[in-house]
């Protein structure tokens, strides 16, 4: 019988050493971004085209060099890589509220109410919501808080899908018939009984949608419809950077690479949550 | 197993209603008309023109309007293109995007199940550590970084293959594009198949036929292997769904005339019967394919088939 | 030479402070049964799979197994498999897992048959049939084409039997190989396996908890205990003169079907629980197209309970008892009928029910860490009950009341802090009950209760709930498959067959006159720890139908004292001297 994470498993976890080595390598870029940017004493949007494309060098303080309008790439990159976390960060709790709260009521509510509930969700999931993003993002003049809620508006169906999973297979187990008899209100029951039993599997799931909703703000700042000048994201600086490839080849890699980084952390530590939830896969 | 089957092929219905509807009404409500870019016109026309597209009528009705001709296979005129219907741009525009996607997805199959056993009967040994560090690469570098570079390397630097669609009529063309589009699913199925075929080898069944004397080839080939890519078989649904967002990037870098760029530009000219046109077509597509992925997993279970 | 020496054998694991069995000598000679028997945790499995090579990477052994002179330990799997299935083979305890659910039994036979080069593919599918045949599996050519799914628990054990013996081995291992199949089904299994071992004169390791099994199938038997040999010999020897105060426990706690009954209660005239024509129908599982394990159908129960009694409820597979307990309790609404509880009908859904009815009526389930709420503390979990029906008690208060009810259950109050999943079974059952009793119920369901439990924790559950019985005068219904735990505890018994009662009685007349069949095969099947007895010829045949249900009485076509009349009408319940029973032949049947 497999073992259900519960809040209490889940502080004893410390997890393998990718466990580790993510969270480290994921503090590490936070701290970075947040401090990162006091070291340099330029800001991200002054443009000095005196200085355009020049690489990366101690002097001036100038780490990553510049980019095609002379404005400074190490500050440009920080405040990107904080834009990029946000963006990742709210739009994963986004979707976990919504996707939480609905798979557990569809889950735990069964019957008509749950195939209308899931229903709904095989209907939003067949829509491609990158196309309509993109249509959002162009009728509404590429607003700053759209994207933070189109981004979770994607994400929160596989969480759904997955708590509702989770919740039909808790509600037959023999503790939640237990805490019926005891006649323990259905509302008390989902959120005393069911919901800490799946916040193991929740917190395993946000480690990997984060990433998802990294690329998808990536992808819209490379169509030119994410964050707007002169905020920057590392996915707009990526796009910045490709028609420089040839010539000035960090203003590409530099961001990319951190991005890379940030997105393989994530899904490290993902995965490593995931064995140390789910210990048949190592103990056999 | 039939009724499996009816039961599937019936709720798809509803669900794609509930598309057309939830599209219909996304694409109306966003701001702005078709003919906002257009030179002012004079009121006069501008009504004639509203009525002649039958945008002056309730929203409800033109919803009929529009579901009765979808049904008949109609999806209205393109307002952007207007000696063209939504259909018809759609159809010159769909093969091409549809050549692409099942290319990426074959290759992807192939390369990613023999890559994922390889790297899970080799568990924990350099190859495994090498085939799971590639495939997390896969996953971690956007579409849209690797296919600059695939150009920049391929292209430009070695002029091995052609760095532009249109600048080339060989199947040549086709190369980069599917290498771009198919890498994250290689990298995905890699990691699924491995993940499967792990949990697949520890499971009871094999531990049987293990106790049977039988060698680890003929395990994995008759006993595990099925059992093992069921998970894959599942994952192809959404995996076509993904291939289908991907072509998006990949069209507009290497300027291939499909279905994801048609949607780009009828967004940016705000075109909205093609734009619901794409997206009506698109997710009819991937419901179509959704229920063919479930009906093969159904008959692929025996507890499904035989019950 | 010996045909299996092990000697030395010593298993540990990194992630363990101690080894899973240390230093086992273990011996056996060609054509004979040793039983290894020891409580859960013991080291039997572990044994058994390194005996075939098949324990994980992580494991280290040491010592050596020698199968006829050749040493297996430590051998690469090249050379393992020339012995595997040829010279020695292993049937597993769950053949539900252990069998490929994706490839059809006769796939999976052939597949063993042309790996070893037995025969070659034209005569495959020939002798795969036969083997089916010799297992005794009824229409050969059907179960060939069948998935395991498609076959019940007995006739899936069968075709692991058939499995392991296609290349003709000497030696079987089968590690519980009737554990998880009903009383009836596994005598049935047993006496297959006593006669596969006369005709091909193969050698068999079995390995068991239950030493009734040991007694009627093994010559030799040899005891483990924390990985350790306990205690070994000729099973009558370890039976009549055990050595080790250990061995002494487990042969006390054993099942015995002569246990003294207890006491009646004294006779009080209002019953606590009146049950009246209960029916429940099959549900079908709520998603869609998938069929879950059928729930059994009950229709048309009743029966009374006084306070201060036990009703033992027994049946196997497929008789509702697990249903009807549900639909007591109100998790399931009975289609028809009624329940009611001192003199006051309940309402068919638990969530419709008074609180107080709630608190008077509970239920203990069989997996004792399953049915405590992963995430919250013992404490917690026993305070719920008492926070919800007594929500005016101050915190010190209801603390004292949870503390009391552990005491009671014989819990330390240190497990206060603890969660379900660091508790021993025995240890979160008592749990379990504190919680079922914090609120001094009037009647108990116990739903299985001990079944997932070794047998010296068991008896200290089943005296436990005594005790408590004997303090407040709590009724108790006790369902079980297990009918030397009936014997033990109950005052009447209810014997439920396919959805219905087939008896209902007294302990005492129960078990010294049967008057149905089924009753008297039940009694027949269950092993008992007495190697000096001869077990019975058994009346009956097959397994519960999973056809649909049989015209006429249900049992008709498993008895053997079935005649026409039992084809045709259904059996009514009526009283036969003092004994309710549902038999047409009740009254000219001795069954003694």
């Amino acid at each position: 019988m497999r073992a259900l994470p519960t809040a209490g498993a889940l502080r004893q976890v410390t997890g393998g050493a990718a466990v580790r080595v993510s969270t480290g390598i994921l503090l590490v870029i936070t701290i970075a971004a947040l401090v990162g940017p006091s070291l340099s004493s330029h800001d991200y949007f002054s443009m000095n085209l005196g200085e355009r494309l020049e690489p990366p060098t101690l002097n001036d303080t100038r780490f990553f060099g510049t980019d095609d309008l002379g404005r400074d790439l190490f500050v440009r990159t920080m405040s990107g890589t904080r834009i990029t976390l946000l963006v990742a960060i709210v739009a994963s709790f986004v979707s976990l509220v919504l996707g939480v709260a609905y798979g557990a009521v569809a889950g735990y509510a069964g019957g008509k109410v749950d195939a209308f509930m899931m229903r709904i969700v095989d209907a939003l999931y067949a829509l491609p919501f990158i196309f309509l993003v993109i249509l959002l993002m162009v009728a509404f003049e590429r607003n700053f808080l759209l994207i933070f809620v189109a981004i979770g508006a994607i994400n929160w169906l596989d969480m759904a899908r997955i708590v509702r999973g989770q919740t039909l297979s808790l509600k037959e187990r023999e503790f939640v018939a237990a805490a019926r008899l005891i006649g323990v209100p259905p509302v008390v029951i989902v959120f005393r009984h069911i919901v800490p039993n799946l916040l193991g599997v929740v917190v395993v799931y946000i480690t990997l949608t984060i990433p998802q909703a990294i690329l998808v703000e990536s992808f819209l700042s490379f169509l030119g419809l994410g964050i707007q000048e002169p905020r920057t994201s590392l996915g707009a600086l990526v796009n910045g950077g490709i028609s420089h490839m040839e010539g000035a080849p960090w203003v590409l890699l530099i961001p990319a690479t951190l991005l890379a980084v940030i997105l393989m952390s994530f899904n490290f530590l993902g995965d490593g949550l995931r064995d140390a939830v789910d210990p048949r896969l190592k103990a056999r | 197993m039939l009724r499996f089957a009816l039961l599937r092929i019936l709720s798809a219905i509803p669900t794609l209603f509930l598309v057309v509807v939830l599209a219909f009404l996304m694409v109306h409500a966003a701001p702005g008309g078709p003919f906002d870019d257009e030179r002012v016109l004079p009121p006069e026309n501008a009504r004639n023109l509203e009525a002649a597209y039958h945008l002056d009528e309730s929203l409800p009705r033109q919803f009929a309007r529009y579901a009765s001709g979808l049904v008949r296979g109609d999806l209205g005129p393109s307002y952007h293109y207007r000696d063209h219907s939504v259909s018809e741009l759609i159809g010159a525009a769909f093969p091409l995007s549809l050549q692409l996607g099942l290319l990426s997805m074959a290759v992807a199959l192939v390369v990613g199940v023999s890559a994922g056993v390889i790297a899970a009967l080799r568990r924990n040994t350099i190859s495994d550590r090498l085939i799971t560090g590639i495939a997390m690469t896969g996953i971690s570098v956007p579409v849209f970084v690797v296919a600059p570079l695939l150009v920049l390397v391929f292209a430009v630097g070695l002029r091995w293959l052609p760095a532009s669609w249109s600048g080339d009529a060989s199947g040549w063309r086709f190369l980069l594009p599917v290498v771009a589009l198919s890498l994250p699913q290689i990298a995905y199925i890699t990691r699924l198949t491995r993940a499967s075929m792990i949990e697949t080898l520890s499971s009871d069944f094999v531990r049987t036929a293990t106790a049977q004397g039988l060698s680890l080839f003929s395990i994995v080939r008759f006993h595990a292997l099925k059992p093992a890519l069921l998970p894959v078989v599942s994952y192809l649904g959404p995996a076509i769904a993904a291939v289908f967002t991907g072509a998006v990037v990949v069209e507009i870098v290497f300027g291939v005339p499909g279905l994801g760029q048609l949607f780009v530009r009828s967004a940016l000219n705000r075109d909205y019967t093609l734009v619901l046109g794409v997206v009506v077509f698109y997710a009819a597509l991937v419901i179509v394919l959704n229920l063919a992925v479930d009906l093969l997993y159904g008959f692929l279970d025996p507890r499904i088939r035989n019950p | 030479m010996s045909l299996l020496d092990v000697n030395g054998l010593t298993i540990s694991y990194a992630a363990l402070p101690e080894p899973v069995v240390d230093r086992l000598d273990l011996s056996m000679e060609r054509g004979e049964a040793l039983g290894l028997v020891g409580e859960s945790g013991a080291g039997k499995t572990q044994t058994a799979l390194a005996i075939m090579g098949l324990l994980t990477p992580h494991a280290t052994v040491q010592g050596q197994v020698l199968f006829d002179g050749f040493a297996l330990a430590g051998q690469t799997a090249k050379v393992l498999n020339r012995f595997r299935a040829r010279r020695l083979a292993m049937v597993f305890q769950d053949p539900k897992q252990a069998l490929n659910p994706y490839l059809p039994i006769g796939e999976q036979l052939k597949r063993v048959l042309l790996e070893h080069r037995i025969v070659d593919r034209r005569a495959a599918r020939g002798r795969a049939l036969e083997l089916l045949r010799r297992v005794r599996l009824p229409d050969a050519e059907r179960q060939y084409r069948s998935y395991p799914h498609q076959l019940s628990g007995g006739m899936r054990q069968r075709a692991m039997i058939a499995l392991a013996l296609a290349c003709e081995p000497e030696l079987l291992i089968a590690d519980e190989p009737t554990t998880a199949l009903d009383v009836t089904v596994q005598a049935q299994v047993l006496k297959l396996l006593k006669e596969l071992r006369a005709q091909t004169g193969i050698g068999l390791l079995l390995i068991t908890h239950d030493l009734g099994v040991v007694a009627e199938n093994c010559e030799r038997m040899l005891v483990m205990h924390r990985g350790r040999l306990l205690e070994q010999g000729s099973t009558r020897t370890v039976f009549r003169n055990p050595q080790q105060q250990r061995t002494k426990e487990m042969l006390a706690a054993a099942a015995r079907l002569d246990h003294r009954p207890p006491e009646r209660p004294p006779v009080s005239a209002l019953p606590v629980l009146l049950v009246d024509r209960i029916s429940v129908r099959f549900r079908e599982a709520p998603s869609g197209w998938k069929r879950q394990g059928s729930r059994g159908v009950v229709g048309n129960v009743s029966f009374s309970l006084a306070p201060g009694e036990t009703l033992g409820i027994v049946g196997e597979s497929g008789c509702g008892k697990t249903s009807l307990a549900r639909a007591l309790v109100g998790l399931v609404a009975a289609d028809t009928g009624s329940v009611c509880l001192s003199a006051e009908p309940l309402a068919a859904r638990v969530a419709d029910r008074a609180p107080e009815e709630r608190r008077d009526l509970q239920m203990v389930f069989q997996d004792p860490v399953a049915s405590l709420s992963p995430a919250m503390k013992v404490g917690s979990i026993i305070a719920e009950p008492v926070a919800l029906h007594e929500p005016g008690l101050r915190r010190d208060e209801r603390n004292d009341r949870v503390a009391s009810a552990l005491g009671r259950a014989g819990l330390d109050p240190s497990l206060l802090q603890r969660f379900p999943h660091e508790l021993s079974g025995g240890q979160a059952q008592r749990v379990a009950i504190s919680r079922a009793l914090v609120l001094q119920p009037k009647v108990l369901i116990c739903d299985e209760a001990v079944a997932a439990l070794d047998g010296t924790v068991r008896r200290a559950i089943l005296d436990l709930l005594a005790a408590e019985q004997r303090r407040s005068g709590l009724s108790l219904v006790f369902i079980t498959h297990d009918l030397a735990v009936v014997r033990q505890i109950s005052h009447r018994v209810l014997v439920m067959y396919m959805g219905g009662i087939a008896e209902l009685a007294d302990n005492e007349n129960l078990f010294a006159r049967p008057r149905h069949p089924y009753t008297r095969a039940l009694l027949d099947a269950v092993p008992q720890a007495d190697p000096e007895r001869v077990p019975p010829a058994l009346p009956i045949e097959g397994e519960v139908s999973t056809e649909g249900r049989p015209s006429g009485c249900p049992f008709h076509p498993r008895c053997a004292y079935a005649v026409a009349r039992c084809r045709e009408e259904v059996p009514a319940l009526r009283q036969v001297d003092g004994v309710e029973v549902a038999c047409h032949r009740a009254e000219e049947l001795d069954l003694r």
